[in-house]
């Protein structure tokens, strides 16, 4: 895509200021996938190695909270509704597809207004949507619940699972074993939420961070912009993304966030819980919530043993270090979420044929 | 799902009181929720993430990220069918 000469200029530029040797994680599950495809972490100097973020909200959807979810979808009149990776991982009791196959209704749907047509459409039925994501299916989430009051629907309520970039920064960074010294900084999300809480980062962590888009030459650019400013000891936003992301980010995107959510502590699958790097309905939308509307239980469960994708988010780990990568877990048979979702970091050393190169090297 | 895709807007109303309207992606297209974007107008590109435009961008970017999802296969949400 970017032409072959424009990203050699960035890799030279790249090998010309590089002095040290440095480790950079980019965030997002997207960029992750194109540095994969494009080959960029191969196209870099030896003195830099890319490190793959948590930035896949469904690979850092809780285990518990997939099992919550299965206990609802299971409920007679329930229709269930969720964005289609969330289907096929696997928690605790199985896959929300198969509880489809055992005629339970679940439904994939585009958007979170689609679950709600589904509530004006079924006034008989309880609609749940799975409200999964980061700062980019918040104000989507929102705006459902927003209408939903606004409408008075009462069989319409989101088991939430929303998450925030900026709070996870440091606890990566806090993570026994951490050797990320700089991030590559998620564009979608700056999109909507702006770049004012990752100068906070930047300056109580003293970490770099440069927000970048998923093209080769974004990404290449903002890894030279991150190596500079490892090189002379800085440590600060730039964003390298200005022609999607500003400064605000969306501010009726935010406003509508700001109206139906509040901040809470939340479980990463991976990392634990992070103090306010979630949101919740706020008070006044918590008729919509649907964990109080069902009383389920579920145990606490822990990840299938031989899975590390607890070690691939926090980037202490690679797919390829994984034993059961591409021989027991498979994406047709996939042990955990990052070889489930489409942004995971195991899916993408999967679909680009690392796994092979592994298997040969073994 | 953390990707937002590049469209172009083709028609824009309001349904009890929300700017909504059509975005077309390379042929394929969704009725998407445009009040975030409340100066959008017909023909502009947006960038459009679970049926929600979050925001503008010209015509060159629209159509280059297009590409790029497409190779990176990050179009997976235009293929759920419409409720």
């Amino acid at each position: 895509m970017t032409p072959p000469e424009e990203s050699r200029g960035l890799v030279d530029l790249i090998a010309k200021r590089l002095r040290g040797r440095w480790s950079i994680m980019e965030v997002c599950g997207g960029q992750t996938h194109s540095i994969v495809k494009y080959g960029i972490d191969r196209m870099l100097p030896a003195g830099i190695e890319l490190l793959h973020g948590p930035g896949c909200p469904v690979c850092v959807t809780p285990l518990a909270t997939i099992d919550r979810a299965y206990a609802i979808a299971e409920k007679p009149g329930v229709i269930f509704c969720s964005f289609g990776d969330m289907l096929r991982v696997p928690g605790s009791r199985g896959t929300l597809l198969s509880l489809k196959a055992r005629g339970c209704d679940v439904r994939l749907v585009y958007s979170p207004l689609d679950a709600l047509k589904l509530a004006v459409g079924h006034p008989d039925r309880q609609v749940v949507f799975f409200a999964i994501g980061f700062e980019t299916t918040a104000p989507a989430n929102a705006m459902a619940v927003w209408m939903a009051r606004r409408q008075r629907l009462s069989n319409f309520s989101l088991l939430v699972s929303q998450v925030l970039v900026p709070p996870m920064l440091p606890a990566i960074l806090q993570s026994p074993g951490n050797r990320v010294q700089a991030f590559l900084g998620p564009g979608h999300v700056c999109m909507v939420m702006g770049t004012t809480e990752y100068e906070a980062v930047a300056m109580r962590c003293k970490v770099p961070i440069v927000i970048t888009g998923f093209e080769p030459a974004d990404l290449l650019a903002a890894i030279l912009r991150a190596v500079t400013q490892l090189e002379e000891g800085c440590a600060v936003v730039e964003n390298g993304y200005g022609r999607v992301v500003g400064p605000c980010g969306n501010p009726s995107g935010r406003a509508l966030i700001a109206e139906v959510f509040e901040r809470c502590d939340r479980p990463w699958r991976g990392l634990g819980v992070i103090p306010r790097s979630g949101l919740r309905l706020r008070a006044e939308y918590r008729d919509h919530d649907a964990e109080r509307r069902f009383d389920v239980q579920t145990v606490e469960r822990g990840e299938p043993p031989e899975c590390i994708s607890g070690l691939i988010l926090r980037g202490l780990k690679k797919p390829v270090d994984c034993a059961a990568f591409g021989t027991t877990c498979r994406p047709e048979s996939p042990l955990g979420a990052t070889m489930v979702s489409v942004e995971g970091a195991c899916a993408a050393y999967y679909a680009h044929g690392r796994h092979r190169e592994n298997k040969a090297a073994v | 799902m953390g990707l937002a895709i590049p469209g172009k807007v083709v028609d824009v109303r309001r349904e009890n009181d929300v700017l909504m309207g059509e975005v077309d992606f390379s042929g394929v297209s969704r009725r998407v929720c445009l009040d975030l974007v409340p100066e959008v107008a017909l023909g502009e590109y947006v960038l459009v993430h679970v049926g929600f435009a979050l925001a503008r961008i010209d015509a060159t970017d629209a159509a280059r990220g297009f590409v790029v999802l497409e190779e990176l296969r990050q179009l997976g949400e235009l293929e759920v069918p419409c409720a």
